[in-house]
């Protein structure tokens, strides 16, 4: 049967380079229209509009945090009340996690894993978009119920007794438990998408030590996802549950116990942590060697305290607990635990420094964005060694100095990343480059902005200062220091409008960036920019770690493929030899329909419990739909 | 950039199965993140347990009959379970039709005696804390056996229409009966939790 389909079909080397990329682009392409842009499955085109929905959440936790900050700029002030500061700090909080750090680093993923590992699409291109449609129907869901004054009110650990049936009133603690449900499941969906895709489809020869380090990182990024978030999945299911269906699993008068809701909540909350974090050191070290013009110093230590982290993240999280009274034992032995983190963060740091010790390091405006980001990473890292301590912890628990130690990681440690990696991959992803003055300009607004805002939460907290207050009585010593923070909050402020100017401005109005503006050595760079909707006209062949610098005119490829249907090569675990040709499906409106059904189920279960018999029901109908074949050639082959 | 042709993959098979085949891999990945939420959900029930007074707590041990039935169906069924993958792997589709009836119809028996099984707990989820997680443990596993008698129904028709005769869709057969396994298996612990444990 083979032969016979071998001289049906077409292959791309049957064709030269126009036709051949018009076949691939007629088989690729999304139509354009309302219909298209439901129905797309280009990992491309939604891992840019997961960027795009999850820089808009930030841009609205910023502007939560800028209500916040003007409230607390004086003592008695008027501008929130109690009951709306509640709403505010429980939003800025679930928000930042939920709806931008986690999902921003996914959509990165998902935009460039596929390119970085030379194929055509990612693995389960449908699951990819019933994942955005979910991820987006959460975050629609937590922010238009904060308009109509339903906005969670509980933190955004949502601590019980506070978020049970006791104390927690109406539906606000049922809405942060469902969207939490909607960002993990959507979570969840990418993160298999990824470990399949760079388990499966790398460009044959990418064998494991060739796998760039953003690409080990979001594996490893991606195991933590898939073995912790069950923890929250389950945590926010049996909240929904006690406050709905009178369930008791954390009621202490029916055999319950609230602790075991923070054992939950960290199990996930703190893997989440280096859920963020770990992507943002596969950035830094992708930028670190590019501008630095050489390869990573240490590139298997690298992986090794990656995949380190990864693991010790799972011992750490009663540290967040320390003052609930645990055993003793059980205090030292995570105290230790969280100490030993900071080893494979500090082997992280020496091999980037040697890494630009030894180059020749070009300062871009991603390069200033590392070098910001060591820096606040390191001070935040050493605030977290002495939050590790139980002595002090007990001392500074709830206070602004926890609030200024997890800015100083999640924002050193993940955003500056972030916002380098938006200037280093812009114009692979828009074809334009960004401003390099604005650029610069943002960086050290940004920068001292955000030291000015945060360290001197440090002292507040050690002044006493609590965390999560409305307000504060004139006679605290907290007032001048307040101001202080209020008023520089508005440099970074500043610095992120710039940043937002600069990228929508330079998506139009750019200069034009070639193929690889950077000299980059990964392959992403080996395409146009944009990419094609195919990515590659040829699935490249890898043959060192650091491919376009060992091979700077040529790119080995492979040929082969048919061009008739979606078609993509599988290749082998470890050493990524070329082992099936398998087909890619189409696009699907289907994953938009069963988001919906998905959406209206879990909503509605917020109300009564038969949702989830009912809603079930369209969801079946949906998946059915979705997976019945349709005669395509993807389909048959 | 110039491209070199240096490898051809056109001889390659299309669609590989077992470890050559994503799909096998994204179920292997969907079983690691259920896996994860039963071992919590056991773990919130070893929670409960250490610091209850007495375990279970004001209720009966729960009546062994339902539940080991239908812990010896799910034992039984998974010989079937392993012929339909192996028919699906020869590309036999008569007796892969046969096969996804069979399992189809031992889908569906657990679940009705998992209907009793419920009330062999003899313990409301709202009367206390055990009877929340012991009804918890139950539920998240019924729903993982509806799960997947659903893509088996799912899975028997397409086969009864011209789509079955297709390896793409007998490597789903494959997979389906993967899952099934871990149904089976993940239910090993539970059954030893919900009855088990209590009678120690």
């Amino acid at each position: 049967m083979r032969d016979g389909e071998t001289k049906r079909d077409i292959r791309d080397t049957d064709l030269d380079r126009p036709a051949l990329e018009a076949a691939l682009a007629r088989i690729w392409n999304t139509p354009e229209g309302l219909w298209g842009a439901l129905a797309t499955v280009d990992h491309k085109i939604i891992g840019r509009r997961y960027v795009i929905t999850a820089f808009v959440f930030l841009a609205l936790g910023g502007v939560l945090a800028m209500l916040m900050r003007l409230q607390l700029a004086q003592p008695e002030a008027r501008v929130l009340g109690p009951d709306r500061y509640n709403q505010i700090f429980t939003m800025h909080g679930s928000n930042m996690m939920f709806l931008f750090a986690v999902p921003v680093m996914e959509a990165v993923g998902v935009y460039l894993v596929p390119l970085m590992v030379g194929t055509r699409n990612i693995a389960f291109p449908r699951l990819n978009a019933f994942s955005y449609w979910i991820f987006l129907a959460g975050g629609a869901l937590l922010w238009i119920s904060f308009v109509l004054d339903m906005g969670p009110d509980v933190g955004w650990f949502a601590y019980v007794p506070l978020s049970g049936p006791q104390y927690g009133f109406g539906k606000r603690a049922d809405i942060w438990a469902q969207m939490i449900t909607f960002t993990e499941l959507s979570a969840l969906a990418v993160s298999v998408e990824i470990v399949v895709t760079i388990l499966k489809q790398r460009a044959p020869g990418m064998s494991l030590d060739k796998i760039p380090l953003f690409v080990w990182s979001m594996l490893v990024t991606s195991f933590v996802v898939i073995m912790a978030m069950p923890a929250i999945m389950i945590a926010s299911s049996t909240l929904i549950l006690d406050r709905l269906v009178g369930t008791h699993l954390f009621n202490p008068a029916e055999g319950g116990d609230v602790l075991l809701w923070q054992h939950l909540f960290w199990f996930f909350g703190h893997p989440e942590v280096y859920i963020i974090f770990l992507p943002a050191v596969g950035m830094v070290s992708t930028m670190t060697a590019t501008f630095a013009r050489r390869p990573v110093f240490g590139d298997l230590a690298m992986v090794m305290a990656l995949i380190a982290t990864g693991i010790l993240a799972f011992g750490l999280w009663v540290h967040h607990m320390f003052v609930t009274g645990l055993p003793r034992l059980g205090e030292s032995f995570f105290t230790a635990s969280s100490m030993a983190i900071a080893i494979p963060a500090g082997v992280q740091i020496f091999c980037w420094l040697a890494t630009l010790w030894d180059g020749k390091p070009i300062f871009k405006t991603p390069l200033l964005f590392v070098i910001g980001f060591i820096v606040t990473f390191v001070i935040g890292g050493l605030t977290g060694v002495m939050v590790a301590s139980v002595p002090f912890d007990t001392q500074v628990h709830d206070t602004y100095f926890v609030v200024a130690h997890f800015h100083y990681v999640l924002i050193g440690g993940a955003v500056f990343p972030l916002l380098g990696a938006i200037y280093y991959w812009f114009p692979k992803i828009t074809g334009r480059m960004m401003s390099e003055s604005l650029g610069r300009s943002a960086f050290w607004l940004i920068f001292i902005g955000f030291n000015m805002t945060f360290f001197p939460m440090h002292i507040l907290g050690l002044q006493g200062m609590p965390r999560r207050i409305y307000t504060y009585q004139p006679d605290m010593p907290w007032h001048d220091l307040n101001l202080f923070v209020s008023v520089s909050s508005l440099i970074l402020v500043a610095g992120f409008l710039l940043f937002f100017f600069d990228a929508i401005r330079s998506a139009r109005r750019g200069l034009p960036a070639g193929d690889n503006p950077w000299d980059a050595p990964t392959l992403e760079w080996a395409t146009s920019s944009p990419p094609p909707s195919f990515n590659f006209s040829y699935i490249p062949v890898v043959k060192a770690a650091n491919p376009l610098w060992e091979q700077p005119d040529v790119l080995a490829v492979a040929g082969g493929l048919r061009i008739n249907s979606r078609e993509l090569i599988i290749s082998t675990v470890a050493s990524a030899e070329p082992e099936a040709r398998e087909a890619s499906p189409r696009n699907s409106i289907w994953p938009f329909v069963a988001a919906l059904a998905t959406t209206v189920m879990l909503i509605s279960s917020i109300f009564t419990p038969w949702a989830v018999v009912w809603g079930s029901i369209p969801i079946v109908v949906a998946l059915i739909g979705w997976f019945w074949p349709k005669g395509t050639p993807e389909d048959e082959s | 950039m110039k491209e070199r042709i240096v490898a051809d993959v056109s001889r390659l098979s299309l669609h590989g199965t077992g470890s050559a085949s994503t799909t096998w891999w994204g179920t292997l990945g969907f079983m690691l993140i259920e896996a994860t939420g039963f071992a919590l959900a056991i773990a919130v029930y070893l929670y409960l347990m250490s610091i209850a007074a007495t375990w279970p707590t004001d209720a009966p041990t729960p009546d062994l009959l339902p539940g080991t039935l239908v812990t010896l169906t799910l034992i039984a069924s998974v010989l079937p379970n392993y012929l339909v993958s192996q028919w699906a792997e020869r590309e036999d589709l008569r007796k892969v039709r046969i096969g996804l009836v069979v399992m189809s119809i031992l889908g569906i028996v657990p679940l009705i005696i998992r209907a009793f099984e419920f009330y062999a707990l003899k313990v409301n989820w709202d009367t206390n804390a055990y009877g929340s997680i012991v009804w918890i443990l139950l539920g998240l596993h019924t729903t993982h056996i509806i799960t997947d008698l659903a893509d088996t129904l799912v899975l028997a028709a397409l086969m009864y229409t011209r789509h079955g005769r297709n390896r793409r869709r007998l490597g789903d057969v494959q997979d389906n009966a993967m899952y099934w396994n871990f149904v089976v298996v993940t239910w090993l612990p539970i059954y030893g939790c919900i009855y088990w444990i209590p009678r120690l």
